[in-house]
Order: C-alpha cells, then sequence, then structure tokens
C-alpha cells in the first residue's frame, strides 16, 4: 500500500464567519490555492493543497462561513450540504477542521457542536489562541478536548508556524479518520429544544475548560465608543472614504507615469523593427496602444483594494455597516448591503456576488439593482483619463481638485444608488420586516500575507481581463478600424470609410444631443464588454486618425484636452456614473436572479439614467458656455 | 412608552402578544421587560426569544446567536440615525440588531443591574 497511489485525504475548513478561518487557510496553502465558484452557483469556493513537512499532501476547501448547519443563507446552506457529503458533484470532506475564535467559545463552540453531532472526522482548532491568552481568557486544552471527545489544537492562523501543531495533529490521523463518538446528551431532534442542548452543553464545556476574565477585550469598548459614535463615528467614516479616493488618485502617479512611459517605449521599439505596414499597425497602434492604456490603470486598482482589503480584515466593515443601516434601511436596502456595495467600487461582479450574504431577498434584489451604479474600477481609467485631460491639477484648501472631482463622481453614482433604490421600495410599497442582525467582530490588525494574497488575486483576475477580453475587442476594433482601406482618391482621413468610422458616425445621430463625437460612439461599443476597454479603444480610434505618424505617437491624453469641448468631457464622465453596465455584469444578475426580467429592467434603467443625465450635463455645460 | 398602533418605518414594534406582561392599557403589571427597551451599558439576563410570526427565522436565528435563557446581554450603543440599530452584546459576541429584532428578546424580571 503505497500513500501515492490513493488520493489525498480530503480536508474542509468550518467555522462561523470572523473565526479567521480564511487567514488559516491562507497561512496552510500559502499561495497553492484555486479560486472558482461551486457548481451552479456563485458562492466562492476555495481549494488549496497542503504539503506537511514530512511530505505528505492534502486537499483543503475553505467553506464558507456560517453561525449554524440550520442554514438561512445559501452560504450556510452550501456548507452544509458540504458537511454532510450531499452536496452535488463535491466528495464529502475526509476531515473537518472546525475553527473556533478562541476569544469567542461561546459562540464559536456551540457551532463546533453542532459540527460533532455530524458524526464526521473532525479535529477542532482554537485559533487566535495568542489573543486569547493576552485577554487572560484561560483554556485547558486537555479538558476541552477530553470533553468534546475530539483532538483539540492551538492555532495561530496569523504566525508563521501557527498552525504546526494542527498540521502534526491531522497526520496523526492517518489514512482512515476516527468519527467522534461524542453527542449530545439529549438525542436532540429539531427546534428550540435541539437549540437549547447545544447551549446547555455549550455552557458545560466552557465550565470545564475554559476560565475568562472580562466580558470582551477593553480595546474593542473604546474603539467602538468613538467608531460607533453617532458623530465621531459618521466624521471618522466620511474622512476614511475621502482618504481612500484621494490616496488612489496621488499615490498611484508615480508607478502609472512608470507604465506609461515603458509603454511608450515599447511602441517606439516595436514600430522601429518592424516594417510599415499591417502587422506593424497592428501591434503598435491596435495591441501595445489598447493593452497599455488599460494595464496602466493596474497601480490605481491595487491601492483601493488594498484599502477595500485591509478595512474588511481589521472588522471595521460591519460598523460601517451599522452606522449606515438605518439610513439604508430608508432607502429600501440594509446595512448588509453596504460590504456588497463597497466590493462594487472594486468590481460589480463580486459585489453582487456577495449578496448572498443578504438573507432577505427583496434586501438582496435592491443591493443587485443598485450594485452597477458604485463605481467600478474599470471606470476608473475612463475617469483617470478624462480627469487628467480636462481638470486642472491645482490645489483647493487641502485638496487636489482632481482628488475633488473623482469623489464627486463616486457619490454622484452613491447618491443615485439611494434614490433608485427608494424608488423601488416606494414602488413595492413593502412594509415586511427584513432582518439585519450582524455580527460586529473584535478589532484586527490585517495580517500583511493575507492582503498580499487579496491583492495579488485581484491584480490577476485584472490581468487576465486584459489578457483575455481586453485583448481579444481591441484587436477586432483595430480591424473594423482599418478595413475597407479608404479608396485611392479618399478627400477624408482613411478612418472615415472604415466599418468603425461609419458605425460611429451613424451612432452620433442619438448621441449628439449628449455631445459625443463618432470617435466616443465606437469606443462605447467594445466599452459595453469591459468599461475600460473605452480608454483603449480610443488610445485605437485616435492612434489611427492621427493625420501623421507623429501625432500617432502622441498619448491620448492631450490629444482628447484639444480635440473636445469641457462639455463632452463633462457629458462622458456623467455617462459613466450610470454607464450601462458591462456584458459580464449583466451575465452575473442573470446567474444570481435567474431572471432575464431583472437583466432588462437594470439594463434599460441605467441606460435611461445615463442618456438623461447626461444630456442634462451636456446641455447645461453649453448654454454655461463650456460648449 | 410603548408603541402599540399600526407599525411605522424606523422604530418598528411588533403587536405585543398577552402574554408578554402588559395589560389591555398597554402598561406594565411585572417588570418583564424587552431587549430594545433595556437603557444603554445595563446588564440584563435573557429569559426567552419569542416568535413573532409561527416558526419565526429571526427568532431562531437570534437562539442560535446566544439569545437564550440565562444569557447575560448589554446593549452598548445605538446607531445615528433614530437609535437605530442596537450595538447588543452577548457573551463575547457583538450584535448589531434592529430594534424590531431586539423586542423579540425578552429579558428576566428586574434583573437589570449597572
Amino acid at each position: 500500500m503505497s500513500t501515492a497511489a490513493v488520493s489525498p485525504l480530503r480536508l474542509a475548513l468550518v467555522g462561523n464567519p470572523n473565526c479567521g478561518k480564511t487567514a488559516l487557510f491562507n497561512q496552510l496553502t500559502g499561495s497553492r490555492q484555486k479560486v472558482a465558484n461551486y457548481a451552479g452557483v456563485t458562492v466562492e469556493r476555495k481549494e488549496g493543497r497542503l504539503v506537511t513537512p514530512s511530505g505528505r499532501s492534502y486537499a483543503l476547501l475553505d467553506l464558507p462561513g456560517a453561525y449554524s448547519l440550520n442554514p438561512s443563507s445559501l452560504d450556510e446552506a452550501i456548507t452544509r450540504d458540504l458537511c454532510r457529503g450531499f452536496y452535488p458533484g463535491e466528495a464529502a470532506p475526509d476531515v473537518l477542521v472546525c475553527v473556533v475564535d478562541a476569544t469567542n467559545l461561546r459562540l464559536h463552540l456551540r457551532f463546533a457542536l453542532e459540527v460533532r453531532e455530524l458524526g464526521r472526522p473532525m479535529v477542532v482548532a482554537l485559533n487566535m489562541a495568542d489573543v486569547a491568552r493576552r485577554r487572560g481568557i484561560r483554556i485547558d486544552r486537555a479538558a476541552l478536548e477530553e470533553a468534546l471527545g475530539v483532538p483539540v489544537v492551538e492555532t495561530v492562523a496569523v504566525h508563521h508556524n501557527g498552525a504546526k501543531e494542527l498540521v502534526a495533529r491531522i497526520e496523526a490521523l492517518g489514512d482512515a479518520p476516527q468519527a467522534p463518538t461524542a453527542r449530545l446528551p439529549a438525542a436532540a431532534g429539531d427546534g428550540q429544544d435541539a437549540t437549547e442542548a447545544l447551549h446547555a452543553e455549550t455552557r458545560r464545556l466552557l465550565s470545564l475548560a475554559v476560565e475568562m476574565p472580562s466580558r470582551t477585550a477593553r480595546i474593542d469598548d473604546v474603539l467602538d465608543r468613538w467608531l460607533l459614535h453617532p458623530v465621531a463615528g459618521l466624521l471618522v467614516l466620511a474622512v476614511l472614504m475621502f482618504l481612500i479616493f484621494q490616496a488612489v488618485y496621488a499615490w498611484a502617479t508615480p508607478m502609472m507615469d512608470a507604465i506609461d512611459a515603458s509603454t511608450a517605449w515599447v511602441g517606439e521599439w516595436v514600430a522601429g523593427a518592424l516594417p510599415e505596414g499591417p502587422l506593424s499597425s497592428l501591434l503598435v497602434d491596435g495591441i501595445i496602444a489598447g493593452v497599455g492604456g488599460v494595464v496602466v490603470f493596474l497601480p490605481q486598482i491595487l491601492i483601493l483594494f488594498a484599502f477595500i482589503l485591509a478595512l474588511e480584515e481589521s472588522g471595521y466593515l460591519p460598523r460601517a455597516a451599522f452606522l449606515l443601516d438605518r439610513m439604508m434601511a430608508a432607502a429600501g436596502l440594509s446595512g448588509r448591503s453596504f460590504i456588497p456595495l463597497l466590493s462594487s467600487f472594486a468590481c460589480a461582479i463580486p459585489g453582487i456576488m456577495a449578496t448572498r450574504s443578504i438573507q432577505d431577498p427583496r434586501d438582496r434584489l435592491a443591493t443587485i439593482m443598485v450594485a452597477p451604479l458604485m463605481t467600478c474600477s474599470a471606470r476608473l481609467p475612463v475617469y483617470a483619463l478624462l480627469i487628467g485631460a480636462f481638470i486642472p491639477a491645482q490645489k483647493v484648501g487641502w485638496f487636489n481638485l482632481q482628488g475633488l472631482v473623482l469623489f464627486g463622481l463616486y457619490m454622484g453614482g452613491i447618491v443615485s444608488a439611494l434614490a433608485v433604490s427608494w424608488v423601488m421600495k416606494r414602488w413595492r410599497r413593502d412594509k415586511s420586516e427584513h432582518p439585519l442582525m450582524l455580527e460586529l467582530p473584535s478589532y484586527r490588525i490585517p495580517h500583511p500575507r493575507d492582503l498580499l494574497i487579496g491583492l495579488y488575486e485581484r491584480g490577476m483576475i485584472f490581468l487576465r481581463r486584459v489578457g483575455g477580453i481586453i485583448l481579444a475587442l481591441t484587436i477586432l476594433l483595430w480591424f473594423l478600424l482599418s478595413f475597407p482601406a479608404a479608396p485611392a482618391d479618399a478627400t477624408m482621413p482613411a478612418i472615415d470609410y472604415s466599418f468603425a468610422g461609419r458605425i460611429g458616425h451613424a451612432m452620433t445621430a442619438i448621441f449628439a444631443p449628449v455631445g459625443f463625437n463618432w470617435q466616443i460612439c465606437i469606443a462605447l461599443i467594445p466599452g459595453l464588454a469591459a468599461r475600460e476597454v473605452v480608454v483603449s479603444s480610443l488610445a485605437t480610434v485616435y492612434a489611427l486618425s492621427a493625420a501623421n505618424d507623429d501625432a500617432a505617437s502622441q498619448a491620448l491624453t492631450p490629444l482628447i484636452a484639444d480635440g473636445w469641448s469641457l462639455a463632452t468631457a463633462l457629458s462622458l464622465l456623467v455617462w459613466f456614473i450610470y454607464a450601462p453596465q458591462c456584458i459580464s455584469t449583466l451575465a452575473t444578475i442573470r446567474r444570481e436572479t435567474n431572471s432575464w426580467k431583472q437583466v432588462g429592467i437594470n439594463a434599460g434603467y441605467l441606460f435611461a439614467l445615463a442618456y438623461l443625465m447626461s444630456l442634462l450635463t451636456y446641455q447645461v455645460a453649453v448654454a454655461l458656455g463650456a460648449g | 412608552m410603548i408603541a402599540a398602533g399600526p407599525q411605522r418605518s424606523g422604530r418598528v414594534r411588533a403587536p405585543l402578544p398577552a402574554c408578554a406582561g402588559y395589560n389591555e392599557n398597554n402598561s406594565h403589571f411585572d417588570l418583564s421587560m424587552r431587549l430594545s427597551e433595556l437603557p444603554r451599558r445595563t446588564s440584563a439576563t435573557v429569559e426567552r426569544v419569542e416568535d413573532h410570526m409561527p416558526n419565526d427565522p429571526i427568532a431562531r436565528r437570534l437562539r442560535e446567536l446566544g439569545f437564550v435563557d440565562g444569557e447575560s446581554v448589554q446593549v452598548m450603543a445605538s446607531g445615528p440615525i433614530g437609535a437605530e440599530p442596537l450595538l447588543v452584546q452577548v457573551g463575547f459576541t457583538r450584535f448589531a440588531l434592529r430594534r424590531a429584532e431586539a423586542a423579540r428578546v425578552l429579558l428576566r424580571n428586574g434583573d437589570a443591574r449597572e
């Protein structure tokens, strides 16, 4: 019997939300992770490989956090089904690693007991054992192990080697792990009696094995006093949001300049090395100009995500949800909508997926509907280009005017989202009760490793889009712009005779009232596939329509700054607050709501809003003399 | 202050069942209290969570989150607008509960203490 012949044992991490499960997963698997979705649904499925120092290999699955195996959301239902081995297409895990927060055993042990009732082999990981010790919580590990009847090990997910004992314990289980024999005293059925029995047993375990001096960390108490204060708390939230947007603008500039310079250098080098012709044009005007125009926004996207990830890890995000719940409830949303909506600032797709944690169907649908109004990072390139070209980089008091405009655009999206969800709530005349019940976990200092892994994942998703759909669309657009060639007796630039030129000119009939020229119209079409493509498309359109080589090698910013009126630029900025969203967002809405009607409503209302608001902006700006 | 009329947005309070410790005039006749009425930073002990509808999923989840007989609870803070939601500490855990949710949690008689 060689161990190489059998497939590796499958471990699954289960635990309450906020038990530090994901940090432990990162610690155990390092970068050997695969992030995908569970078949048929869009709950994130994280799998990794754990290789022990002695060379054994395990498949490790990170299950969605759950408070109970009696599910009240789709995440929890998936966790239950997987633990029981009922989930279609997923083999039952061989060992359940139940992660419990050592500083919050009253809640987490209850769940561990529920998991034990499944009668599957399990190990309990007492996570954050170091924090518990610092707070003076004394846990008699051996007594707990004895009383629970399953192996209990201490882990410190954020420390190097903090999971050493857990790994040793898993190895000690061998190839055929034993299922626990201990059960709850009363053969508990369903309902209140079972809940009572679980709590009674939890209390018994706590009295046997745990000594706790104070009820919570003093630091949490102090921080909550300020961060949840009706005035100070809201002020901190506003300042924090404002700082993030300033940082996205200010810190990214040097890195963006470097990327810009290298793109230009590569373009010149290729143009010099290749003979003039279609191939050189495709590479320089199509691929390098197009893709380079999008990659340049990687630093800004990474900075935005770094803030979102750090806020998430630190435990601040649920506090923000607490502060905003009443306001969001008035608009027909819930405090829980805050986290999906904040993720939508990065991209509406993970945002819409994150709405799975909203148990209430109406709140969830309302959140999905307005998520595309949050300014996603794909719109950032468009904003950055236009703001850079049209808004002077001057100081207004302490602030940078460009940053202020960017902040205003983000606020425009937020205010619109609240207005839209308020209208939806009115429309439905809904008066039923929608629960909040949100846990506010202890504050934590985010661990650099978890931030880096998160940033790496986001960065790769962005770059894969650049390499995939953006590259393909850029090439397609170059083709449409370059063919058919101009006739020999052409009087206009060649681009006017191309397919794209004709489509663009035809579209101006609709978009002239909002101030869009034909170049913008062309760029809007591939923008439906991915918004950031608008920038690369404009780069390609202008590169090809340039009268001479000198102009073609110019950067896009001065070209549009000379070519467009301020009114057009403002109108396009406003258009992108609402921007009828990309096809992948619509596909996600279809998958999440299982309804084409919702997709239609979403695309329709966004297009109507975008057109109306741009029309208003353009006409007002022209009337004020910015035309 | 018991608002027993039709529910309004904000301070939603479910109609009180007869057993909850109020007579027809909605005045107290014993000291049974709801979590939503507990003064700030005052400890109290949970008696039970009552269903506000048959098989109430909100009540069930509250029990799963640790609102069961004998647990000590405290209201630590409340939201900036309309004192909604409440920050409730039960055991070691803090939850944001709307008032309507907290109103399902009944506290032991005369048990509140500073």
